[in-house]
């Protein structure tokens, strides 16, 4: 189970692929589209792609003669969803925090005996 | 207290760091928000997560200290352990962080304590890890218990 998020994570580390993940999010594009911005070759193109493709996060038609290369957007998704979830989970933990720092306000409140006055 | 819900947490996560920061601001003056940090039997209280007991194993919170403590949820066990690198009261804490189900990871967390006005306080925490994927499965894990479901919704997703 962990392979396929480290593979996810692992695909989105390089840079050219993250930049290639960016350009898909607007359109779908051909190998050659994809690869006209940078100064690899094809062959380097593709195993970017082949990358990506393994981590899920692109998909390549079967049927279209140019096999469009498809951002698998569900996967950014998930990851927004993580990051919504982490906020969550902080909020849930500071608010306990508030909480307990009304507690300990009352409680230092419930303490005028050490002054010798009552409230 | 009627607003414990104006206070929001913000966080930040930007791309390409891997870094995590967040900010909070709490309706209680910077000592009492400081206490609730650095004593043992507090941090217990909120810590959570919701619903799930925290047993603090060991706890020096000073500096050149150090600390574990452990979730627990059913017989399941998620134990958290690292170091203060500097407590100075009521302005900064400097810890490491480490989940021990992933030991190779390593956070170095900075927390800046601050008074504000009218007896309100505000902390400001910054979270280095190693790597970018470090901290996208730290957000990903939510450092908790989500860790299974998120990697269970990832196999559906992937396997489609």
């Amino acid at each position: 189970m962990a392979d396929q998020l480290s593979r996810v994570f692992q695909a989105l580390a390089d840079p050219t692929r993250r930049d290639m993940v960016a350009r898909l999010a607007s359109t779908d594009a051909t190998v050659g589209e994809l690869a006209a911005p940078y100064d690899v070759s094809l062959q380097a193109v593709s195993k970017h792609l082949k990358v990506l493709e393994e981590a899920g996060l692109v998909s390549r038609s079967r049927d279209a003669q140019r096999r469009p290369v498809h951002l698998e957007a569900e996967v950014f998704d998930l990851m927004t969803k993580w990051i919504e979830r982490y906020q969550r989970e902080a909020e849930e933990r500071f608010q306990r925090l508030d909480a307990l720092l009304a507690r300990m306000d009352d409680d230092e409140n419930d303490r005028p005996d050490e002054e010798g006055a009552v409230s | 207290m009627s607003a414990l819900t104006s206070n929001q947490t913000e966080i930040i996560v930007p791309e390409g760091l891997p870094i995590i920061e967040i900010k909070r601001e709490f309706d209680a003056p910077v000592d009492r928000l400081f206490r609730a940090w650095v004593d043992q039997d507090l941090f217990a209280q909120w810590i959570g997560p919701r619903g799930i007991g925290t047993r603090i194993d060991s706890w020096d919170c000073s500096t050149g200290g150090r600390y574990r403590y452990t979730n627990t949820e059913g017989d399941e066990e998620y134990a958290f352990y690292g170091s203060f690198h500097e407590v100075r009261e009521n302005e900064r804490i400097v810890q490491t962080f480490t989940y021990e189900g992933f030991p190779d990871g390593v956070a170095l967390e900075i927390m800046t304590f601050e008074s504000l006005p009218d007896g309100r306080s505000r902390v400001h925490s910054v979270s280095v890890g190693e790597s970018v994927e470090g901290r996208d499965a730290m957000v990903a894990s939510g450092m908790e218990t989500g860790v299974v479901e998120g990697y269970q919704k990832l196999d559906e997703l992937l396997a489609r």
